[in-house]
């Protein structure tokens, strides 16, 4: 029951909002070594505490964002847009 | 029987001049209009209420509110049934049918009762070790059937409201002394203010206790308080409990309305807890016989239902906070006893000088009696009678909200209690729920939390407040049972015993006696369970550690979670623009995903050859509303559909239509669709009807993630647009009926193209794109004008097609239905589409997980036609079975199968590993035990040119 503020609509219940990964992952070049690509696709840092999450404000402006969060107390540092 | 007996002439909350009838167990009771169940039944005098949880013992009233662990009953009241009404909160009603919930038979009467003499056989774990050989399972259903609380009636549903929402300043949970205070400062310093309270008064304690606030009565303040503060516009709750502390100080409120009642979700940007304390019972032998009452509640009963919980009461005390109901007893001419096990106090001075006879030093050892206790045994060996033996072990403060907001609890070992530690954002914790010694202080703590200053509280007439201390463990010897959680039958030797075989983790106790894990969440046992848990483990209980609550604080009934989301509403449907005409059609509607479709113009069954003849014949009618219409615009547009299709769309002509792939990272199919490419820069993304959100967020997040937002945009006007497929060899001459301002001859107009232009004088998309194999139109027009063109398109000829014929006659084609033949593993080259993958140098999603040795190795599931040996058509899900060595391993499943009308044969399509170097293999299939033979072809069966698609009659 969180609120996430969207950098678009502003706070909005959590319920909107998906939660989709890691934020700032960049995505490899095709000529990367399986290894590489396995650690792009498959791996999650599972932070506790400080982490930047991707989010999509799904049910709101189907904008995507990243968030600043504690994934131990729930605080929300920040909102940005995904794409700066 | 005689209800009058224990009821005042006079005084107490209820009004004596309406009369309610109710039954109990099959007696026929009565009590007053401002009664609980519980009041009524003590006033009844009936001793046995309940049975307990787990070893069939006769119990009565412990508490008076929502600290009474025992007494839950099962409730009808007209069409209302709750199998777990707690007696205590439930105000009676007239007509109430009640019954007591655990025993067979009678509270009073219980055939299981005999259970009890086991009880030494019986201990804590006793199911863990007993019951494991050789499954659990054998021996549930009985030891079900034997404990649970009450039955549900599974033919009827509980009422239930929808949720409602509210943002507050300030929510100030629980209306006693505190809550009032900080409700009144919050008005006062003009926050919008919600105040919640449990009980269907305002006052708290001040209801049953004698206190002086502003110069009047406690309860008369707390009156005048709530209409003022009502009249300043803070919503008062009644009747209603938070039930749950989340994130970003959300509340949530069960509101007792009605039958399953209301939740309520509040956002506050404070909240004060002024949620009080609870007494704890104390600790000796047989403390759980009928007619052991907590102190304070037996002055609740007398005070606001004018009930004497008992005539002859024993009061067994360690605090000065008891007297108060001794002398209130004394003053209606109960006689009186207190055994307190302190030597001296000024109450106890103050009690022996206004009469009353106190005993001290000594400790209640015993009490006596069997379905109701006859008196008590001291430690001294002296035997004192009585129909009341009302106890305090001290005091737990209420701060289950504080811990569900992640606050520790931290031992207070002067109060004797666990207290709220470090202060959470946002939230504050006030009066005795925090450990206020008395009135005045709790006063101050409110209305400073609620924003005013301590100096502005009330002032009251001094009203100290006696917390007693630690539990007193010294009565709780192995010589009797001596029962800590009354709800859950767990003794002073369980936890011994868990100690013993070393459970010795507060987490483990709790988990291996099921201490404080009923319903009740252990209000009245939890600290009892620390102090001999400390007491076993030579540790002090804030050594030992606590556990901590969770939500919810009171079970709330799951209709009104619920609440308004269920049937049609638990996951609403779409519905096409023209649904009514579809009806009026004859159309069996079926949801496909979350949209209600026709399957079938009549029963399924009969209609799908008839449909399936009408469109290889014909001409048939589709509404294919559903399918998705997004339009990507802009210059960077042709690079975003690079990007995320497969199949490459900035190689598209203006005007020209591509079928083509998109895939997730991981290389897997994630949709399928047609794309048009309406002009330069705009193109219409034609995808699956039950992806289109997905496919919008797809889009939408490699669009932001690495292109210029300026440059393209990604919009979805799906529901704008009603598509009507037209198809069938005689399309196109039902399709020129239809006025258009388009060239329908071929040449101008061929296959894989679209025309934008007007039918009927209304602007219209045309796209010749086929999922039958056959000539076909789409046409999408504003919906609104879908109807007209629906009943036109029909008065030229053509038949309704429903979704179930539709999708034979793709299976037929072998066109792919993504999520039917495909799963999360397919990739483009599993479904004959490999070409891109070795072609494309550029990226697009999913590029790279198409390169792994996964991606590339054997073994894949590959789609393949399963051609049947035989008419029959074969079963979907069939698995392909591979013997080696006389053992079966599946290879594969069918994904669809269907009648084929257009070949005249079962057409099955099929995921079998290497399925695509296998042509012309028999596989044998199996499906629930039975066994089928088929043969692996080419997923096209019908018309693999294509010729089709040009065919007029
Ligand atoms: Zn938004």
């Amino acid at each position: 029951m969180q609120i996430l503020p969207c950098p678009y609509c502003g706070p909005r219940s959590d319920a909107e909002f998906h939660y989709v990964g890691d934020a700032d992952k960049p995505r490899p070049s095709r000529d990367c070594s399986d290894e590489q690509w396995v650690q792009y696709l498959l791996m999650r840092r599972n932070a506790r505490g400080a982490a930047r999450e991707l989010w999509v404000h799904r049910s709101g402006c189907g904008r995507w964002l990243v968030l600043v969060r504690d994934t131990v107390n729930h605080e929300v540092q920040a909102a940005e847009p995904m794409n700066r | 029987m005689n209800s009058s007996l224990r009821r005042l002439v006079e005084g107490g909350e209820i009004d004596r001049s309406r009369k309610l009838e109710f039954s109990f167990d099959g007696l026929s009771l009565f009590g007053y209009e401002g009664d609980t169940i519980a009041s009524a039944l003590l006033a009844a005098d009936i001793p046995v209420l309940a049975r307990s949880f787990k070893y069939h013992r006769p119990r009565g009233l412990l508490g008076a509110h929502h600290e009474e662990p025992n007494v839950i009953l099962d409730l009808q009241l007209g069409t209302r049934h709750d199998p777990n009404a707690r007696a205590t909160v439930e105000p009676l009603r007239d007509g109430m049918r009640l019954a007591s919930i655990h025993a067979k038979g009678t509270a009073r009467r219980d055939k299981l009762a005999i259970v009890d003499y086991f009880e030494r056989f019986i201990p804590a774990g006793f199911y863990y070790k007993t019951f494991m050989w050789p499954n659990w399972h054998l021996y549930e259903p009985a030891i079900r059937r034997m404990t649970g609380l009450g039955r549900v009636d599974a033919t009827r549903h509980m009422q239930s409201a929808p949720h409602h929402h509210l943002s507050v300043d300030l929510c100030i949970v629980g209306a006693g002394a505190a809550g009032l205070a900080a409700a009144q400062a919050g008005v006062r310093s003009g926050r919008s203010v919600l105040l919640v309270e449990q009980r269907t008064r305002l006052g708290g304690a001040l209801l049953w206790h004698e206190a002086t606030i502003a110069d009047s009565h406690g309860a008369r303040w707390a009156e005048s308080v709530a209409e003022s503060i009502s009249a300043a516009g803070a919503k008062l709750l009644m009747r209603t409990t938070a039930v749950g502390l989340y994130d970003h100080n959300a509340v949530v409120l069960h509101e007792r309305d009605g039958d399953a009642g209301r939740i309520w979700q509040i956002r506050a940007r404070q909240i004060v807890l002024a949620t009080g304390v609870i007494e704890r019972p104390l600790l000796f032998g047989d403390n759980d016989l009928p007619g052991v009452m907590l102190a304070d509640s037996s002055l609740e009963y007398l005070r606001r239902y004018a009930v004497l919980a008992g005539q002859r009461i024993v009061f067994a005390t360690g605090n000065d906070t008891t007297y108060a109901a001794a002398r209130a007893y004394a003053a209606v001419g109960a006689s009186c006893i207190i055994v307190d096990s302190r030597r001296n106090s000024s109450a106890m001075e103050a009690a022996r000088a206004a009469g009353l006879e106190v005993i001290v030093g000594e400790r209640v050892e015993r009490a006596l009696g069997g379905q109701r206790i006859r008196g008590a045994r001291l430690s001294s060996g002296m035997t004192l009678s009585a129909d009341l033996l009302a106890v305090s072990g001290g005091w737990t403060p209420l701060i289950h909200l504080y811990c569900h907001a992640r606050g520790r609890a931290r031992w207070d070992p002067q109060r004797g209690a666990l207290l709220p530690g470090e202060a959470r954002p946002g939230l504050r914790v006030v009066g005795s729920a925090n450990g206020a010694r008395s009135l005045s202080e709790a006063l101050a703590e409110g209305a400073e939390a609620g924003g005013g200053n301590a100096a502005d509280a009330p002032a009251c007439a001094d009203l100290p407040f006696d917390w007693g201390g630690a539990p007193d463990t010294r009565m709780a010897s192995r010589r009797y049972r001596v029962w800590v959680d009354l709800q859950h039958d767990v003794t002073a030797k369980d936890i011994a015993l868990a100690v013993r075989e070393n459970f010795r983790a507060v987490e483990h106790l709790k988990r291996y006696t099921t201490l404080g894990m009923a319903s009740d969440q252990g209000r009245t046992s939890n600290v009892n369970g620390l102090a001999l848990l400390a007491v076993h483990t030579g540790k002090s209980i804030a050594d030992s550690g606590v556990t901590t609550f969770r939500p919810p604080f009171l079970p709330v009934p799951l209709a009104a979670i619920t609440g308004a989301r269920r049937g049609e509403l638990q996951a609403p449907l779409r519905r096409l623009a023209i649904e009514s005409v579809h009806r009026e059609e004859g159309a069996e509607l079926r949801g496909y995903g979350d949209t209600l479709r026709p399957a079938a113009y009549g029963p399924v069954a009969d209609s799908m050859l008839r449909e399936c003849t009408a469109a290889r014949t014909g001409c048939v009618i589709l509404d294919a509303s559903t399918l998705g219409k997004i339009e990507v615009l802009g210059p960077d547009a042709p690079a975003l559909l690079d990007f995320v299709f497969y199949t490459r769309m900035s190689t598209l002509l203006p005007g020209r239509l591509r079928y083509g792939l998109a895939l997730t990272e991981s290389g897997a199919i994630f949709d399928d669709g047609v794309v048009l490419r309406a002009a330069p820069e705009r193109f219409v993304i034609s995808c699956s009807s039950s992806h289109v959100t997905a496919m919008v967020a797809h889009l939408e997040a490699w669009r932001e993630d690495r292109f210029d937002l300026a440059r393209v945009y990604v919009h979805d006007t799906t529901p704008r647009w009603s598509t009507l497929a037209i198809s069938g060899p005689d399309s196109q001459r039902v399709l020129a009926q239809l006025d258009p301002d388009i060239d329908l001859d071929d040449a101008a107009f061929p296959h894989m193209s679209a025309r934008v232009g007007s039918i009927f004088g209304y602007d219209a998309r045309i796209a010749r794109v086929s999922f039958t194999g056959e000539r076909c139109y789409e046409v999408s027009v504003a919906a609104s004008h879908a109807e007209e063109i629906w009943r036109r398109t029909r008065a030229a000829g053509a038949i309704p097609l429903g979704v179930e014929a539709l999708s034979a006659l793709r299976c037929e084609k072998g066109f792919i239905l993504v999520g039917v033949e495909t799963d999360g593993e397919t990739m483009p080259h599993d479904i004959g589409m490999g070409r891109a993958r070795e072609t494309r140098t550029d990226s697009y999603v999913g590029d790279r997980s198409l390169q792994t040795p996964a991606a590339r190795g054997t073994g894949r599931r590959q789609l393949v036609g399963i051609a049947a040996d035989g008419d029959t058509v074969l079963p979907v899900g069939a698995h392909a079975l591979h013997r080696d060595a006389g053992r079966r391993r599946s290879i594969g499943w069918i994904s669809s199968s269907h009648w084929g009308v257009g070949v005249g044969r079962p057409v099955a399509l099929a995921m079998i590993e290497d399925g695509a170097s296998r042509h012309g293999e028999s596989l044998e299939f199996e499906h629930f035990g039975t066994l089928h033979r088929g043969t692996l072809v080419a997923p096209c069966f019908y018309d693999p040119s294509g010729a089709r698609l040009h065919v007029r009659p």
